[in-house]
């Protein structure tokens, strides 16, 4: 009993200790990071850049970052990346707030909702802060300049000619996207599936389904799709995460060189899958290009080269100089297609 | 030795018991004397070590973020304390948004539209407080079930659009200041709500019922309470006020989405709980809950200012969360362990028992 009593005391004594421990280190780690990054307002001479992601630990924005440091790194402004953990326009608007308050020179956004962020980023911009908008633009009214990876038609397209080409231009095919209210993918689908209808008349789109850039729920997407339609010819992912999903589903389905992959997907996600034969090829641009050119646009904007009208140039470094489109679009290229022959050339 | 220290939850005794301390010293071992103190010490530490933090910009970001989980806090705190959950107000929050928005793109006169969302509120409630009370099913259980299908509907409706017409006098409202003081007009909701369910759950009849369901339902039965109908109007108030959360989320944001506010239940709940409100029920208050919600959206606030990751506030605030009820059932291992070496007490029929 006696012996009982002191362990439970002492016990409870660690507990305690241990966990008053837990909350001051929690406090003191915020002091840490608030201290450490104190110093860091406008060093250099370029412009300070914050880049916003849809999410972080996504390995898209992770490569489109690095090009943005790249590109800040040359032109010594001071680089910075936040986002929230989960894709949600609420979260991101709280991280825009927060560089509004921070008085940065430059918001790089790739938007998760077009209009939910607006009000945050036209209050940045009331506070002299820039905000170029990449890889998911907002509603035209909310940014300075958009950085578009490639245009709508040409990334329907490309899609189209792949899948197209490697069914024989015959059978059923479906869609994995990303979440369902994703800008981008649902403005691709639109025209890929005009471009179905026009000029391949013999291609039956099936289902679109959404993985929602989860790769476990593609993957269950991908099953689920090969199990309701056993003549399925071709699975169509305009999303990195989806094709990397479905492609790893069929490497070791009885599906695997029966039923194509194509889409959006990064070399390094898909080079394996093309090393044994489950994909043929697929397409995307360079996200750290992306990144790269949206981070030069941004210091454009800061130092007042260009303001985003229609017409205006500007140099982007290594990448040579682009010219501002209609509605403040400017636009990175053609989609680039990676196979077997080129796909050791790339590495991000 | 177990039956010591069971005891003093059967029983619900302990506030009998800690009388024989001073006032001073009540306050001070109270959960939520600790969390306001905690929350004082980080605005303070906050103002002092992160930039751009002392403003008063900081406080009205925080504010309007925090707006719909002070709320939808308010009447989670009553069904906790009653020993009850409910997971669904997320999803209430996101189907009323749909509801506002579907309603508003049919050109429903925004008021009337006000009050149908909040009837689709008191409906989601009344179908969880019907499940839980009448049919007897724990709402642990219910509410993850209807977690699921007031989403779906919620999504179902409004599929893969946005609906991002408002009114400019409501959206305006939403975000509007109350003169140049920088505190968000919407504040004065909360404020009025707060007061309501201050009295309800610490001045009424019907407030010590909830206490004392939490405490133990049999008991509480016993004495003239009725725990069904208890519930039921916890269950009904909360989807009326989830609803509202929802309504303003649609406005500040100006998009009505299904998937809006997705996971906020989890933000509710664990502000709740550092709050000082017992898991097990019986135990809370609003002032305290009120100070963890805040904790909580100043920490995140501060640190998103000091460029630290999601990820990483994530991990503090869970750390923070375990820690608080950590330290308060330590905390209520020493009382009853204080209290049972100064008087032993008969309490349970026998050893062996517990």
């Amino acid at each position: 009993m006696w012996f009982q009593k002191n362990t439970k005391k002492a016990g409870a004594i660690i507990a305690l200790a241990a966990s008053a421990a837990l909350v001051l280190s929690g406090c003191s780690s915020s002091g840490d990071s608030g201290s450490g990054d104190a110093g860091s307002g406008d060093s250099g001479s370029g412009a300070s850049v914050t880049f916003l992601p849809k999410n972080l630990g996504n390995p898209y924005f992770d490569t489109s970052s690095k090009g943005g440091e790249a590109a800040v790194e040359e032109f010594g402004g001071t680089f910075n990346e936040v986002g929230p953990a989960e894709a949600t326009p609420d979260a991101q608007v709280s991280f825009i707030n927060t560089a509004t308050q921070q008085g940065v020179d430059a918001l790089a956004v790739s938007a998760n909702d077009p209009q939910a962020i607006c009000d945050a980023l036209n209050e940045a911009r009331d506070n002299d802060v820039k905000v170029v908008t990449f890889d998911s633009d907002t509603n035209t009214d909310c940014r300075d300049l958009f950085i578009n990876q490639a245009d709508a038609a040409g990334i329907a397209q490309v899609q189209v000619d792949m899948i197209t080409e490697q069914i024989g231009d015959k059978g059923q095919i479906a869609i994995l996207s990303a979440a369902a209210n994703a800008t981008n993918q649902n403005a691709w689908i639109d025209l890929m599936k005009e471009e179905l209808e026009a000029n391949h008349p013999d291609v039956e789109l099936v289902e679109v389904v959404y993985g929602d850039d989860d790769d476990q729920t593609s993957f269950d997407k991908t099953a689920a799709l090969l199990q309701t339609y056993p003549e399925l010819k071709g699975i169509v992912s305009p999303t990195t995460v989806g094709i990397a999903a479905a492609a790893r589903y069929l490497s070791t389905s009885d599906a695997k060189g029966e039923v194509a992959v194509t889409g959006l997907g990064t070399p390094n996600q898909m080079r394996e899958y093309v090393e044994d034969g489950t994909v043929t090829e697929f397409a995307l641009w360079n996200p750290e290009e992306l990144g790269y050119l949206t981070a030069y646009a941004a210091n454009a904007l800061v130092a007042g080269d260009i303001t985003g009208a229609e017409g205006d140039t500007f140099e982007a470094g290594d990448l040579g100089e682009y010219e501002v489109g209609a509605d403040g679009v400017v636009l990175l290229g053609d989609p680039f297609r990676f196979n077997a022959e080129n796909i050791d050339d790339f590495d991000f | 030795m177990s039956a010591t220290t069971t005891s003093t939850r059967t029983t619900g005794l302990r506030p009998i018991a800690e009388y024989d301390r001073p006032l001073w010293q009540r306050l001070l071992l109270t959960r939520e004397t600790a969390i306001i103190a905690l929350f004082v010490i980080v605005v303070v530490a906050a103002a002092v070590i992160v930039p751009n933090f002392g403003s008063k910009i900081t406080m009205t970001y925080l504010l309007l973020d925090m707006f719909p989980v002070l709320i939808i806090a308010l009447p989670m705190t009553a069904i906790i304390v009653t020993g009850e959950i409910d997971l669904s107000v997320a999803s209430v929050v996101g189907l009323s948004s749909v509801l506002t928005g579907v309603l508003t793109q049919a050109g429903v006169p925004f008021g009337l539209t006000i009050v149908l969302a909040i009837i689709a509120g008191v409906l989601c409630g009344a179908v969880n407080g019907f499940l839980v009370t009448v049919v007897g099913l724990p709402s642990l259980a219910v509410t993850i079930g209807t977690l699921a299908l007031y989403r779906g509907l919620a999504v179902g409706l409004l599929g893969t659009t946005a609906v991002t017409d408002f009114p400019a006098f409501w959206t305006d409202l939403a975000k509007e200041k109350i003169g140049s003081t920088g505190i968000p007009v919407v504040v004065i909701l909360f404020i009025v709500l707060l007061a309501a369910f201050a009295i309800l759950l610490h001045f009424t009849r019907f407030g010590r019922g909830v206490f004392a369901i939490g405490l133990s339902p049999e008991a509480a039965r016993f004495s003239g309470v009725d725990v069904g109908r208890t519930k039921l109007i916890l269950f009904v108030l909360s989807g009326a006020v989830a609803a509202l959360g929802g309504i303003y989320y649609t406005l500040r944001y100006g998009s009505a989405r299904g998937d809006n506010a997705t996971g906020m239940e989890m933000q509710v709940i664990a502000a709740v709980l550092l709050g000082g409100v017992s898991i097990f029920g019986g135990r809370g208050a609003l002032h305290g809950v009120v100070a963890g919600v805040l904790l909580i959206g100043v920490l995140g606030s501060a640190l998103r200012l000091a460029n630290v990751t999601s990820d990483v506030i994530n991990i503090i605030t869970g750390v923070l969360l375990i820690a608080a009820v950590v330290s308060s059932s330590v905390l209520a291992a020493i009382r009853s362990r204080r209290k049972s070496t100064r008087k032993p007490r008969l309490v349970g029929t026998g050893p062996g028992n517990a």
